[in-house]
Order: structure tokens, then C-alpha cells, then sequence
């Protein structure tokens, strides 16, 4: 095995990692984006997706109508969850909703555990068939339905944002929650849809990636957590920087792995990342990699 | 000085009598207690759960038959206190103090995982109560002059791989290829399979590692499979076991297959697919309880719970046999020795040829874990069922 | 509150935990004590870093693991006194802090968040990688007790007595930081950073000697606790541990000493109270799961009707 095909296949690895992170990463971008509230629980909407996703394909549901009924639980799961736990608090410190979201998701995951117990769940493939050959690097075909889904998803979230007026009115929170409000804009309301479309967006992530990570009750910590480094990469306020925050992130972790040691990957994938913010502070940085928060 | 009232009020919350235990009601004789800590949520959870469900079926069936009958010739219900240590040292340690002090337990069975096994061996030693181990690693028990309140039911790591090294040479696989999960089960195999390759000449060309939850092994197989191994041998439990051995197949490396007994559950295989085929593993008898000699003395025991377990909870993991084992060594010892530590400890000392799931079990004062090579079994997946390897 | 007045309740609540042992001969509760002392010193220290700096780290599980390992490696390993490990392992952690703060705390809000988190997760995978030094995954046994004039800190009632103590003087000596000089700086920071640079008040030098007070408070309660448990092994020092840092700061409410304690305690009294509960509640025993889902709402609840923190009842700004 020669060393350049190696290399093609830590790379396209890592991009299809880097999906699944860049599509958590969404969902934490859409809720700070509106609300400047990071959500902790937002992994376990990925965790809830894919387990859904799981029992009702594993019930005989077609996959298409399997998804549809996921995400939209997940929607309004999410709207529940701002209604419930995070509009009494609008007014609170951002720390208070941190832990008001980190309760949720040791509660969710509690349920979780007693709805579906500890062993993982497979999900099928969404398209059957052997691995593809890409550039000598193999590539399973549900690799390229998170890319793809991923891609999807972010230009229905360019147009929503900047083509829609709802996309418009959630902008105008994000900037300004007051300026908005004088504007007529109902804020509590864009609270609830960014809520909503998180957990929707969270779970579609979990449902298009269980057929490869499988679905278990406590997947979501560890996606979580790379999905926010992924977002807060990419500003945590942009769509498009999550996507370059998530494919960063993943194909830095294949490329450590690979060339580096597999034990260090993730503290390998660390320190360029902080060095990397580093070296943006100074200046030395030719792109922006991420907003100051 | 509000704070301060706030603070004292918590420390009184503190010091308040835990709910005392009931007295019983029944003027019967008194209830034999046992202590179990299990992993029922974290990490650990897997395994834990189907350790806490086999518990509480042998709870149940014991008291359905009156009790153990104590040396007193009376029967005593039994009574086990279950509590979760959440895969985590620290409630572990205050799990097994709330059962030795306030539960007032006779024995300790569980923990589910080496690291808090580990963590509560000095309150365990220092109260001197008998601790039966669920965990894997041979450190909990060894040195044994140093461990006189401890035993463990799973076979030792070295037990698990010297039977798998002996397969490979026996096949004339001499490079062979690792990768192991990046928590204890994962070292102590290879720590083991290090010692054990050098002794029989094996040649380890790759060595790699993953994280449990890491949701893609592609980068690591593919350096693996650049070293040119011959056989590749990868030491985890599910999700992540199947994961790499989906990537394995989806890389089409095409070498010989190697787990540990880490798979050996059901689930690896529905999760791994057709990928799952061929593999090979080192395990316990249960999982092929049915395809056993029917003069191995083990056969009835594996059969009858296998089928109960099934019958209740789900298809049989050998983890749950760790949890059989250690009560009953627990329930047999106080039947002799009443609800004495220091003699249940004795007793326990002094099992012979205890006919268990994971294995038959002789212990000694200088060996806690009381099993021998006929506990291991090469076991192989054809068409997504346990064949027994000869 | 004023010097004087604090450590009088200091002292109060020292006389009270020292007399504790005579009336509870429960291992467990003193035990839990102790766990929720060395709690207390982790989330005191991030309070500080919190409140009075400003600034969130979610990597303090690192220092509470290099003040373990330091000590038990140097002890178990090396056959140092313990207290001269002890004091190896804080002032490592301090050095540490200022190495990694130097450059780190050029970043601020969010992304010095998501760099004390990657610290975290690094040394989190050297304890795990550096197998011949620190054990690796199955951890690091044999560490022995703390031992001063020929008495052994082994039991629980002389380990409860030990981290009491140095809970209470550290909760002692932070109050008088915070009411000093610095403590003036510290809360103008956290008011106005540019407005205290103005002042002349050095802000980086300043944030950075509180992350380094901090790694040391919390490098001692890791000392402890390696001597206490006398087994050690990363699992808790991952980075569930520092997120259970930062809830038991705000539980506790952000820059409140007493409410790093109280976060302390309440959070490990919650564990250990719902495990006596539930099954008095009917539920089947063994039944764990349903104590995580519990524990979740309630702390969801917790926040919900004490945004500010439990002491922020008492500061009537709830």
C-alpha cells in the first residue's frame, strides 16, 4: 500500500468524519446564532435522532418516512425543551442557561437509557452496496449521504437566512434581540424556531449517521462536544464556518491518527487547533478562522 | 448569616440517618444481605445492566425456593442491596461504604469495571469484608497476599490470551497486526498479548489504537494493513469492536479476523453484519453451551441459565455469568458460614470445583480467581452464529 | 462580609466538623464529606476564575489530575514523603497554568473556553498514552497515606478533619484575596475589562495569576484524593469532571466562595440522596436509571427558580 494511497484514504476518512461533525456543529450555530445561548443538549438530539431513527426503520417503516417522523419528534422536542426550560429564563446569565441545557441532557439521556437500555442499534444503509474507490481511497456509500446531507443542509440554511423573511427576522435577533423587537419582530417566537430547527437539524444528523456509528443512549457527549469545538471553530455564528470547523476538525483527527499516533488523535487534533486560534490573534492568520466570542 | 445557616442545614442533611432498614416484619429468621455495586448507567452501563438483572434473578429464584438455608439449619431470605457506581470511582468508593457501614452487608459483589475495582480495594480490605469482583483485570486479586478480602469471576487477561496465542501459532500466523480500545480492558489485553507474542515468537507489526466512542477506525486499519500483517487481532466491545470490523471488511483487507471476548454478545454481530463472519475469538463456554460434549460438567449449569436468562431479559452475554458466579459463591458461602465476614471470606477461599458459567472455579490463598485454560474457548462466527473452533 | 466576621464562621463551622466524627461512626457519610471538601477546593478555585476573572475554563479536571498523579506517582513510584509529593504536585500545576496561560489567555470568552477544554482533553490522553509513567488506562495503584507526626491519615474521620481544614483555611485566605487590592482589580475585570486597563491594572497578569491559584487549590484536592483513595486512573479526570466543576460553581452562584462549597456539596448530596430515595419510593431497586433522569430535571429545576444560584437567595437577587 503505497503512502499516497494511504494518504487519500486518511483524507477522505476525515471528510466524511468532518461531516458528521459539521452537521452537529449546525445545530449549536443556529441556536447561539439567535439566542447566544450554547446548548449543551444539542448532542443528545443527535443521540435521540439516531435512536429513533433505529426503532422506527427497525418497525418496517420505509427510511424516507422513518426520517421525516424523527426529525419532526425531534422539532418538537426542541420547541418543548425553549418553552419549558429556556423561556422562563430569557433574562438569566448565558452560565445559567449552560447548566439549565446540561440537565436536560443528563435527563434525556437517563430516558434514553430506559426507553431503548444500552446496546447499540444498527440502522441499514441508506442506499446498499459495496464501498466506492475514490482517488485509491474506499469510501462507504452512507459516507456520502452525510456529505451530502451536510451540503444540503447548509445551502437550505443560506436561503432561509438570506431569502426568507422569517431567515431575515432570526438574523435580526441574532444582531440585535431589541433593534428587532422595535422592528416588530416577535423574539420570543425566533427563540422557539431556532430551538426547533436545532433539535430537527441535530437529529438529522444523528439518523443519517447511525447506519455508520450505530445508536446508542450515550453517543451524544462525545458528538456533542465535537460538534461545538467543530462550530465554535467556524464563529459559532456562520453555517458555513461550522462545515469548515467540522471537515478541520475531522480530517485533522484522520491525519493524526494515521501519520502521527492513533492514541494522541484527539490531543494531536488539539493542539492545532489552539494554535492555530493562537496564531490568529497575533494576526498571523491569511483567513478568519473564528469570530471572537 | 444566612450562608452559614444554609451551610449547616446541608451538613445536618448530611448527618441525618440514612432511612434505617426496615425491621422485618415476618418474625422469620434474619435475612442474609449481600452488597452488589454494578455499572448500571455510564460507560460500564452494557455490562452492568445484564450483571444487575442476573442478580436480581438469583435474588428471586433463592427466595423463591424459602432462602439459603445457613448453617443454623434455618432458611434466611436473601437480600441483595443493589447500587449504581455510574462507571465512576468516586461514587463507587462511597457506594461500597454506604454498604459496609450503613447496609451492614456481609459481602460485597461487583464492581463492574477494573478502574472502580480498583478504587474501593483499600475501604474493601480496610473494613474486611469478602469482595467478589465482576472485573477483568488480575491486578484486583493479584498479589493475593495483598488482596485476602478479594476474588474476581471473569478469567484473568492472561488466561484470554495465552489460549488465543496458542491458536495463532497453531496456525502459523507469525505477523500479526493490533489495535485495542483505549480504556483498561483494552491495555490489559495488550499488556498480556505483548508478553505473550514475545514468548512464542510472535512478530506484533502494527500496534494501534481507538476511542470507544470515535465513529470511524479507517485511518488506523489502513496502517495496520500497510505493515503487512498476516493475522490482525483487535481487543474492544461493541459499538466500537464493530465499527472497526466493519470498517476491516469495508477496507477489504481480507486477513484472518481476531476479538477478544469483549464481542461476545449478539449484538456484535447484528451491528458488524456479514462483516462479522469469520471472526475468531477467545470467550467462555456460554455462548456455546449447546454445542458443548454432553460429559462437559459445565453444559447443564450454561444451559439452564442461559434459557432463564433469555426467558426474562434477553439473549445470555457472558457478563451476566460473571454476576451468576460471584453470587453464588457468595450465597454458597454464607449457606456454610453464615452471615460472618471473616468466615464467608474463608469460605470463599476454600471453593472447590464450583461448577459456574464462566468456568469451574478451585480457588486457593494464593489464587483469587480460581480458573484455569478449560474457562477459555475459541469460538468462531459462521453465517452469524457461534460455531466452537476446534 | 467583613475579615473578622468570616473567620469566626470559619471557625465556627471547623469546630463543628471536628466534633462530627464523635457523633457519626458512618464511614459514608464522613467519607462523602470528605469527597464534597475535595469538590469544594476544585470548584472554590474555578470561582474564582469565574467570577472574579471572567473567564470560563473547562479543562480544570486537568490540574486535579496532574495533583494526583504528581503525588502518586512520586510517592508509589519513587518513595517520596507524601508531603513533599503534595507539594511537588502543586507547584506543577502552577507552573503548568502559567506555561499553558501565557499563551491562552490571549484568547478570551468562547475560544479560551474551547482551549482549556483541548488542554483538558490532552492531558487527559497523555494519562492514558504515557502508559510507563502514569499506568495508563487500568491506573496507578499502591499510593500511601498521608502520615504527620506518626499519625496515618487513613481513616475517614482524620481525612475528613485534614480536608476540612484546608478547605476552610483556603476558603479563609480567598476571602481576604478578594478584599484586597487585587480582589478590587479581580471584580473590576469582571465588570470592565478596558476600563481596568486604563486604571493601570495589568488584566492579563492579573487573570493569569488567578488561573494559577486556581490550578494549585485544585491540584491539592488531587493530591488528597490520591492519597485518600490510594488508587487513581483517568476516568475522573475527563472532561465530564470539569463540566461537574463549572454546574457546581453556578449551581452554587458565580462568585460566591460559600457558593463553590455549597455547589459542592449540593451536587454530591443530590447523588447520594437520590440513591437513598428512589427506592424508598417504590421504584425497584437497582433501578439507576431513573436516578440519573431525576437528577437531570432537578437540576434543570434548580436553575429554572434559582437563576442566580442557591446563594443568591440570600443576596435577594434571585
Amino acid at each position: 500500500m503505497s503512502l499516497a494511497d494511504q494518504l487519500a484514504q486518511y483524507l477522505v476518512s476525515g471528510l466524511v468524519v468532518g461531516g458528521v461533525y459539521a452537521l452537529i456543529g449546525l445545530g449549536f450555530v443556529i441556536v447561539y446564532g439567535v439566542t447566544r445561548i450554547i446548548n449543551f443538549a444539542q448532542g443528545e438530539m443527535v443521540m435521540l435522532g439516531a435512536l429513533v431513527m433505529a426503532s422506527l426503520a427497525a418497525r418496517g417503516l420505509g427510511l424516507p418516512l422513518a426520517f421525516a417522523l424523527t426529525v419532526l419528534a425531534a422539532a418538537v422536542l426542541g420547541a418543548l425543551l425553549e418553552r419549558l426550560a429556556v423561556h422562563p429564563l430569557r433574562r438569566a446569565p448565558a452560565l445559567t442557561l449552560l447548566i439549565v441545557t446540561i440537565g436536560a441532557s443528563i435527563a434525556l439521556r437517563g430516558a434514553a437509557l430506559i426507553v431503548w437500555g444500552t446496546d447499540p442499534l444498527a440502522v441499514p444503509a441508506f442506499s446498499a452496496g459495496p464501498p466506492l474507490r475514490l482517488a485509491g481511497a474506499m469510501v462507504v456509500r452512507q459516507g456520502l449521504w452525510v456529505v451530502a446531507v451536510a451540503g444540503v443542509v447548509f445551502a437550505a440554511l443560506w436561503v432561509f437566512f438570506t431569502r426568507t423573511y422569517a431567515g431575515s427576522a432570526v438574523r435580526a435577533c441574532a444582531v440585535s434581540p431589541r433593534g428587532a423587537r422595535l422592528m416588530g419582530i416577535r423574539v420570543d417566537r425566533m427563540f422557539l424556531l431556532a430551538f426547533a430547527l436545532a433539535a430537527a437539524l441535530g437529529a438529522t444528523a444523528g439518523a443519517v449517521i447511525a447506519p455508520i456509528t450505530y445508536a446508542t443512549y450515550d453517543m451524544g457527549l462525545m458528538l456533542g462536544l465535537k460538534g461545538f469545538v467543530a462550530a465554535v471553530l467556524g464563529g459559532l455564528v456562520s453555517p458555513a464556518g461550522a462545515i469548515a470547523g467540522g471537515v478541520l476538525l475531522g480530517v485533522l483527527e484522520s491525519l493524526a491518527a494515521g501519520l502521527v499516533s492513533s492514541g494522541y488523535k484527539d490531543a494531536v487534533a488539539f493542539v492545532v487547533l489552539i494554535g492555530l486560534c493562537l496564531l490568529q490573534v497575533a494576526g498571523w492568520l491569511p483567513w478568519r478562522l473564528a469570530e471572537e466570542g | 448569616m444566612h450562608r452559614l445557616t444554609t451551610l449547616l442545614a446541608i451538613l445536618a442533611l448530611a448527618l441525618a440517618p440514612a432511612p434505617a432498614a426496615a425491621p422485618v416484619a415476618a418474625a422469620g429468621p434474619e435475612p442474609y444481605t449481600i452488597g452488589a455495586i454494578f455499572s448500571i448507567t455510564g460507560p460500564g452501563s452494557s455490562l452492568g445492566i445484564p450483571e444487575r438483572d442476573t442478580a436480581l434473578m438469583l435474588e428471586a429464584d433463592i427466595n423463591a425456593r424459602g432462602g439459603i438455608k445457613g448453617p443454623d439449619g434455618k432458611l434466611h431470605p436473601l437480600k441483595i442491596v443493589i447500587y449504581d457506581d455510574a462507571s465512576d470511582e468516586t461514587k463507587a468508593v462511597l457506594a461500597a461504604k454506604k454498604l459496609i457501614d450503613e447496609d451492614r452487608v456481609t459481602a460485597i459483589v461487583g464492581t463492574t469495571l477494573s478502574g472502580t475495582s480498583l478504587a474501593i480495594l483499600d475501604t474493601v480490605q480496610k473494613a474486611g469484608l469478602p469482595m467478589v469482583s465482576v472485573a477483568a483485570a488480575a491486578k484486583i486479586v493479584e498479589p493475593a497476599a495483598e488482596r485476602k478480602w478479594v476474588f474476581k469471576t471473569p478469567q484473568s487477561d492472561h488466561l484470554i490470551v495465552s489460549v488465543l496465542t496458542d491458536y495463532l501459532k497453531a496456525r502459523g500466523y507469525q505477523r500479526v497486526g493490533w489495535l485495542n480500545v483505549d480504556y483498561a480492558f483494552g491495555q490489559l489485553g495488550w499488556i498480556e498479548f505483548e508478553k505473550a507474542a514475545q514468548q512464542r515468537g510472535l512478530q506484533i507489526v502494527a500496534n494501534e489504537k481507538f476511542g470507544q466512542k470515535d465513529v470511524d477506525m479507517t485511518a488506523q486499519l489502513t496502517r495496520v494493513k500497510a505493515a503487512n500483517p498476516q493475522a490482525v487481532v483487535i481487543w474492544s466491545i461493541p459499538p466500537s469492536a464493530s465499527i472497526a470490523t466493519r470498517n476491516y471488511a469495508d477496507l477489504g483487507i481480507g486477513l484472518p479476523l481476531f476479538h477478544s471476548h469483549g464481542v461476545g454478545n449478539k449484538r456484535f454481530i447484528e451491528l458488524a453484519g456479514p462483516a462479522a463472519n469469520g471472526v475468531v475469538f477467545p470467550v467462555g463456554k456460554l455462548l456455546v453451551a449447546e454445542q458443548l460434549d454432553d460429559a462437559d460438567a459445565q453444559k447443564p449449569v450454561l444451559l439452564a441459565y442461559a434459557r432463564e436468562f433469555e426467558a426474562r431479559y434477553g439473549p445470555r452475554n457472558t457478563f451476566g455469568g460473571h454476576a451468576w458466579d460471584a453470587v453464588q459463591l457468595v450465597v454458597r458461602a454464607m449457606a456454610a458460614a453464615g452471615p460472618d465476614r471473616a468466615r464467608v471470606r474463608d469460605a470463599i477461599e476454600s471453593t472447590r470445583d464450583f461448577v459456574g458459567i464462566t468456568g469451574i472455579f478451585n480457588f486457593l490463598p494464593t489464587d483469587h480467581n480460581g480458573l484455569d485454560r478449560r474457562a477459555v474457548t475459541m469460538v468462531q462466527i459462521v453465517d452469524g452464529q457461534w460455531r466452537l473452533a476446534r | 462580609m467583613a475579615a473578622r466576621e468570616r473567620w469566626l464562621v470559619l471557625l465556627g463551622v471547623g469546630l463543628a466538623v471536628a466534633v462530627l466524627p464523635a457523633a457519626v461512626t458512618s464511614g459514608y457519610v464522613l467519607s462523602a464529606l470528605v469527597f464534597i471538601a475535595l469538590n469544594a477546593l476544585c470548584a472554590l478555585g474555578l470561582s474564582l476564575v469565574m467570577g472574579f476573572a471572567g473567564q470560563v475554563s473547562l479543562g480544570q479536571a486537568a490540574f486535579y489530575a496532574v495533583g494526583a498523579y504528581v503525588s502518586g506517582i512520586l510517592t508509589a513510584q519513587h518513595g517520596w514523603n507524601p508531603w513533599l509529593a503534595m507539594a511537588a504536585a502543586v507547584a506543577a500545576a502552577v507552573l503548568l497554568a502559567v506555561a499553558v496561560g501565557l499563551p491562552i489567555f490571549r484568547l478570551s470568552g468562547l475560544l479560551l473556553a474551547m482551549a482549556t477544554l483541548g488542554f483538558g482533553v490532552i492531558v487527559y490522553y497523555v494519562l492514558v498514552n504515557w502508559a510507563g509513567v502514569t499506568g495508563g488506562p487500568s491506573g496507578l495503584g499502591g499510593i500511601p497515606p498521608l502520615v504527620v507526626a506518626g499519625i496515618v491519615f487513613a481513616t475517614d474521620a482524620r481525612m475528613l478533619w485534614l480536608t476540612w481544614a484546608i478547605l476552610l483555611l483556603a476558603l479563609g485566605l480567598c476571602g481576604n484575596l478578594i478584599d484586597s487590592r487585587i480582589g478590587r482589580a479581580l471584580r473590576a475585570i469582571h465588570g470592565s475589562e478596558a476600563a481596568t486597563a486604563a486604571l493601570g491594572v495589568d488584566v492579563a497578569r492579573v487573570k493569569l495569576a488567578v488561573f494559577a491559584l486556581a490550578a494549585g487549590l485544585t491540584a491539592l484536592a488531587g493530591s488528597l484524593y490520591a492519597h485518600y483513595v490510594t488508587f487513581i486512573n483517568p476516568s475522573p479526570f475527563g472532561f465530564a469532571y470539569s463540566v461537574e466543576l463549572v454546574v457546581m460553581v453556578v449551581l452554587g452562584g458565580v462568585a460566591s466562595l460559600w457558593g463553590a462549597v455549597l455547589g459542592a456539596a449540593v451536587l454530591v448530596l443530590l447523588v447520594e440522596g437520590l440513591r437513598a430515595a428512589l427506592p424508598a419510593l417504590a421504584l425497584a431497586h437497582g433501578a439507576a436509571e431513573y436516578e440519573i433522569v431525576v437528577f437531570g430535571l432537578l437540576l434543570m429545576l434548580v436553575m429554572i427558580f434559582l437563576p442566580g444560584g442557591l446563594t443568591a437567595v440570600r443576596r435577594g437577587t434571585a
